[in-house]
């Protein structure tokens, strides 16, 4: 299957191991993706909270550019890129206003026709089955937490995506990978996103309860398919241990790169290095290594 | 919806496509807040000064800056209000009416980040730090994340420009002209 | 046709703007008018005696009224021709008042109008005939579709005054909602204790046949004269022989399998039950998708100790046909689901408050079942979870009212009194209890209503607070509840060991479905439709068709009681009378222009137009044509204007009437 891929900006500095592992775990599933050339950044948070235009207009200029391309299907991994064309989308349609403004800054007529996905949808399209078929690595023993984030799932009305309050879609992909996902409470629960350097307090106290919680429910890890989230739990989880006195310590996975331990991909090559808190010990310790079957393509 | 003569509820309402006065401040909104504990006026009373006509007391309130775009509010509102938007909107208006933002440093991060992404086309994570960190003088906070971070190669030396980053530059200016008002 | 016109000044009314005298002068001059005069006030004896001595002297045909508007004294002037040999339908009123002196203030145009509306009258009128009212018979008797406390009062009611009525019930007992509530507001009285000796007064009834465990299958016909076929549903219990001595049911072994309805589904009950001891009639019912006997033909343990042989694992489901003179839906409501939405269902349930996973969140009639002594924790409040008693316990208004979102825009009534009571109810059992309830506003506008919920806050303790919940989820056992109290703007977190909501009341599912048979509207939400919300509150569109209680709308159990007894009084009146009359300004089909198209069937709302044969005189059809079922039509005009070939014409209101009145128009 192939792809049109807009990485964004994380997956290409912070997150770049986000890229790596999807590079990887995408080899293996026999697909590809083709990525939007010069793309450019979708905005963010940061276009919306200082322009209505600048928000629709940015991520409008990456849809005309994979239009052109030839690109119907495109795959968003880092979250918020994909709410925030999957919104300006939204707003092109229904609003005539936003949509003649947007054309007189981009200097071109925008029209509609291209489909957007997330992460866990490019793996629904490609199948829980085909990818239960390349499992190498017994992971029965490992607990998954799965973090969803707010930006996949809200608001219902754009991402259509899932259930807002009680999603299951990054269960049935963990599961297919063979790890076990677990319950939990906080699977959709703010990590405090782009306050991470404004307002780090504010990240460490919001990610503290959603680490708190994934271990309460003797979680062994945390997966996330969001670069911010992953940041957030990840990078700041050394001065939340810091600053909280018993506080446990948990590594937290991009999916694409558990699905790449579950195919059996080296881990430096998913970029399991590149963590602030190592995930390698904790994996290494849950795993079986059983060869299951050839890879059955 | 009755004739709107109201200036400020007109941009408003042009932005969000919404009327403030679908809001029963039932403040669900507010109980589900993430960074409820940081704001000292919660999301349901910013609402509540827009529809009183208080307009200043929204827009000068830290609030708006603190929010998080979690999108919780929007979605749980049982009047369908989109309450981020309606918060987007209050900020762009801020920042179009050149009123001085109560949380200083969200505003620059988000200018900065900006400035990046009007520079090279993405956003370049080191320009962003070396930005923010200058215009806010916070030069200590993550000091000690930023080697192991440099260590692990998640932070690039050299900004990635893209090709067309010229049509990148103009088009973030343009939009500043078409949004003063 | 010999015309006469009488002109009424209606004292200033009309005089003040209109020329009366000259009118009344222009007009004798119109071809056709033999006599007319002027007058101060028509209506007054005197003036109804100048029309009767004038339609004897001049011996009128038919007679004009310059007036007020026909809604006041049409009646009044018809009778008064009617008394002197005229049929009341050759008397035309035109409105000079409303339509012409109360709204324009110049005399000359007004005057000239006032001519011109004369003019039309007696145009029409040239063209009308004479007609009789539609009798119809009436059969004294009344179904009552629905067991709750609406149907129970209806029937009493009408049975009391004499007449019979057969109440058709769809559960295997009488009672509804009503009897699993525990205490009612605002008195706290038992809910059971009043109303089961309503159920045994019904049981017990000479004039009142009881149809539990049935459903109404079909309806036809029309005012005064329905055919109503029931299906009584099957038992497997020869009811004429059981005496309620409960044996079988205790001895049942399938006991854990299916939930029980009146519990609300917090314990199971075994397959062959009574809903509750009190059940009305008390007679068992075998719920045939559990019972062993009915999967692989073993067991048969019932039949085995029933001491009177009334199991009957053969009986089928028996259909009764009925003539009935008026029909009083009296369906009830339910209570919006909190579970995750079914595949298709229109419903959302709230996941922000786990979707039903969470066994001690429960809904209000849920936590009557449990508060109830008669209840699965014999009126102890237990968590349904591990049966310990909440130290915490948190009431959440507004669940699916209110709420444009995930549930409906309106209010549902009741649950702010309901949960005030829940509140004090949990305060009395549980000494050193907290209660919490979250609330946007509080509804209490019945008698004595607003001082129970203040007794709730003032004497019991029970702590309001001004705001919705966001959130619920379950960790180490409690229940952690997200809310805001608005009023002073901080965030309230309680750590709760229970839950219930007040869910909203919403129509029962079968509603449209049984408004569709009996030709009844009903709203998008299901709830049924009254003809005029403000002065016609207990009737509907359709003739001898009456509503009682909560599938009208969301209400208590006063109103609906209030309800059930206006509508059976609707019912009394229809009986009063042998015979109906009806305006006769019905549709009438032309048999040998029309075509057998029926577009007129398909346009009709009231369901008034049936197919006929016309046969010869060996039995063979010649054609199929439309016929009007005047006991039915409503005179709406609908199948006139839509017949291609003018073969539909409305009686009083025919083309050549209105014809002449626009000719008579177009001369103006």
């Amino acid at each position: 299957m192939k792809f049109g891929y807009y990485p964004g900006c994380s997956l290409s500095g912070t997150a770049k191991e986000f890229d790596l592992s999807l590079k990887e775990v995408i080899g293996v599933l026999n697909s590809n993706l083709e990525e939007i050339n010069d793309w450019s950044c979708c905005g963010a948070s940061s276009a919306h909270i200082l322009s209505h235009l600048l928000a629709v207009a940015l991520p409008a200029r990456n849809i005309l550019l994979a239009k052109k391309q030839g690109l119907n299907n495109v795959v968003a991994p880092c979250a918020a890129c994909y709410n925030r064309l999957l919104t300006s989308q939204h707003e092109l349609k229904l609003d005539e206003k936003i949509r003649i403004k947007t054309e007189e800054l981009l200097e071109e007529k925008y029209t509609d026709g291209i489909e957007i996905c997330n992460l866990i949808q490019l793996f629904e399209k490609i199948g829980t089955d085909n990818i239960k078929a390349l499992v190498k690595t017994d992971l029965s023993g490992l607990k998954a937490a799965c973090y969803y984030g707010c930006l996949l799932l809200r608001p219902s009305e754009i991402t259509k995506f899932d259930d807002n309050e009680d999603p299951s879609s990054m269960e049935r992909i963990v599961n297919a990978a063979g790890a076990k996902a677990v319950d939990w409470s906080f699977k959709t629960e703010c990590c405090g996103a782009s306050h991470s350097f404004p307002h780090v307090e504010i990240v460490e106290k919001l990610s503290k309860s959603i680490l708190d919680n994934a271990i309460h429910h003797n979680a062994d890890v945390i997966i996330t398919a969001c670069p911010m989230c992953h940041a957030n739990l990840d990078m700041r989880q050394k001065n939340i241990i810091k600053h909280n006195a018993g506080q446990k310590s948990i590594p937290v996975l991009y999916l694409t790169q558990l699905l790449g331990i579950a195919f059996g991909i080296d881990f430096n090559k998913l970029g399991l290095n590149r963590h602030t808190i190592d995930p390698a010990p904790l994996i290494k310790e849950k795993i079986k290594r059983i060869q299951l079957r050839e890879a059955v393509v | 919806m009755e004739q709107v003569t109201d200036i400020f509820l007109k941009r408003l309402i042009d932005i969000t496509s919404q009327n403030p006065s679908q809001c029963y401040q039932c403040g669900k909104c507010s109980a589900g807040c993430p960074v409820r504990d940081f704001l000292e006026t919660p999301p349901n009373r910013i609402v509540r000064f827009v529809q009183l006509g208080l307009y200043e007391l929204a827009l000068t309130s830290a609030s708006i800056w603190l929010c998080a775009g979690c999108l919780t509010c929007t979605s749980r509102c049982p009047k369908n209000f989109d309450l981020a938007k309606f918060m987007d909107a209050l900020r762009q208006i801020a920042v179009q009416d050149k009123i001085e933002p109560a949380d200083k440093k969200v505003f620059k991060f988000h200018k900065a980040f900006m400035n990046q992404v009007k520079k090279h086309g993405r956003s370049y994570e080191l320009g962003l730090i070396r930005d923010y960190k200058l215009s806010t003088g916070d030069f200590l906070q993550d000091i000690d994340a930023a080697p192991s971070a440099f260590m692990k190669g998640k932070i690039s030396i050299t900004p990635h420009n893209i090709k067309d980053k010229e049509k990148i530059k103009k088009i973030i200016n343009k939009a500043a002209e078409s949004d003063s008002p | 046709m010999r015309i006469g016109v009488f002109t009424c000044h209606c004292g200033e009314n009309i005089g003040k703007t209109v020329d009366c005298p000259a009118v009344s002068k222009a007009v004798a001059d119109i071809p056709g008018v033999v006599h007319s005069e002027d007058y101060k006030y028509m209506c007054s004896d005197p003036g109804q005696n100048l029309i009767k001595q004038a339609i004897k002297e001049k011996n009128l045909d038919a007679v004009v009224v310059g007036s007020c508007s026909p809604h006041m004294h049409e009646k009044t002037f018809r009778k008064a021709c009617s008394s002197v040999g005229i049929n009341p339908y050759m008397v035309e009123i035109a409105n000079l008042r409303e339509h012409c002196s109360w709204i324009h203030d110049d005399i000359p145009s007004a005057t000239q109008k006032a001519l011109d509306l004369l003019r039309f009258a007696i145009e029409r009128v040239k063209f009308n005939e004479a007609l009789t009212p539609i009798k119809v018979p009436v059969t004294k008797r009344a179904l009552v579709i629905g067991g709750g406390i609406s149907g129970i009062q209806a029937s009493l009611d009408i049975a009391n005054s004499g007449f019979e009525v057969i109440l058709v019930e769809k559960e295997p007992s009488i009672g509804g909602h009503m009897s699993q509530l525990s205490e009612t507001f605002p008195t706290l009285d038992c809910s059971q204790c009043i109303l089961t000796p309503r159920m045994v007064e019904v049981y017990q009834h000479p004039k009142i046949k009881l149809m539990s465990y049935s459903e109404v299958e079909n309806v036809e016909g029309f005012i005064g004269n329905f055919i109503v076929k029931i299906r009584k549903k099957a038992r497997y219990v020869k009811d004429e022989l059981c005496t309620g001595c409960g044996l079988c049911f205790q001895k049942c072994p399938i006991k854990k399998v299916a939930l029980s309805e009146f519990d609300e589904g917090l314990t199971t009950r075994p397959a062959m039950y009574v809903p509750f001891p009190q059940a009305v009639p008390n007679i068992p019912v075998i719920d045939k998708s559990v019972c062993t006997y009915f999967k692989n033909g073993k067991c048969q343990m019932c039949k085995k100790v029933c001491g009177r042989d009334a199991i009957d694992f053969e009986q089928q489901d028996t259909f009764i046909e009925e003539n009935i003179g008026a029909i009083i839906i009296a369906t009830g409501y339910k209570l919006y689901t909190i579970d995750k939405k079914p595949e298709g269902s229109i419903y959302e349930g709230y996941g922000e408050y786990g979707y039903g996973k969470y066994r001690d969140v429960i809904n209000g009639l849920q936590f009557e079942r449990i508060a109830s002594a008669s209840g699965p924790t014999s009126g102890e409040i237990l968590r349904p979870s591990d049966k310990t008693v909440p130290k915490k316990i948190v009431f959440i208004q507004c669940v699916g009212s209110r709420d444009e979102s995930k549930g409906f825009s309106y209010c549902s009534k009741i649950c702010c009194m309901y949960t005030a009571k829940h509140a004090m109810l949990y305060k009395h059992k549980v000494h050193g209890g907290e209660a919490y309830v979250f609330y946007m506003d509080i509804r209490a506008g019945g008698k004595m209503y607003e001082e129970f919920v203040r007794r709730a806050i003032e004497e019991d303790g029970v702590k309001y607070i001004r705001g919705r919940v966001s959130r619920i989820y379950e960790e180490n056992g409690k229940l952690i509840v997200k809310g805001e109290d608005t009023i002073a703007g901080l965030k309230v977190e309680i750590d709760a060991d229970m839950v219930v909501l007040a869910t909203a009341m919403i129509a029962q599912q079968e509603a449209p479905k049984l408004a569709q048979m009996l030709g009844v509207p009903y709203d998008k939400h299901g709830f049924l439709q009254e003809v005029h919300p403000k002065l016609r509150p207990v009737e509907t569109s359709s003739g001898g068709i009456f509503l009682a209680g909560a599938c009208h709308s969301p209400r208590d159990i006063p109103e609906s009681v209030a309800m059930a007894s206006a509508a059976a009084a609707k019912a009394l009146v229809l009986f009063g009378s042998d015979v109906l009359e009806r305006e006769p300004v019905v549709a009438r089909v032309n048999e040998s222009t029309c075509a057998g198209c029926f577009y007129c069937k398909k346009v009709c709302a009231y369901n008034a137009i049936e197919v006929k044969e016309i046969k010869d005189r060996q039995g063979n059809v010649l054609k199929v044509v439309a016929y009007v079922n005047s006991g039915l039509c409503q005179g709406c005009g609908t199948c006139n204007a839509t017949c291609p070939s003018k073969s539909v014409e409305l009686i009083g209101f025919k083309d050549d009437q209105i014809y002449a009145q626009i000719h008579a128009f177009a001369e103006v």
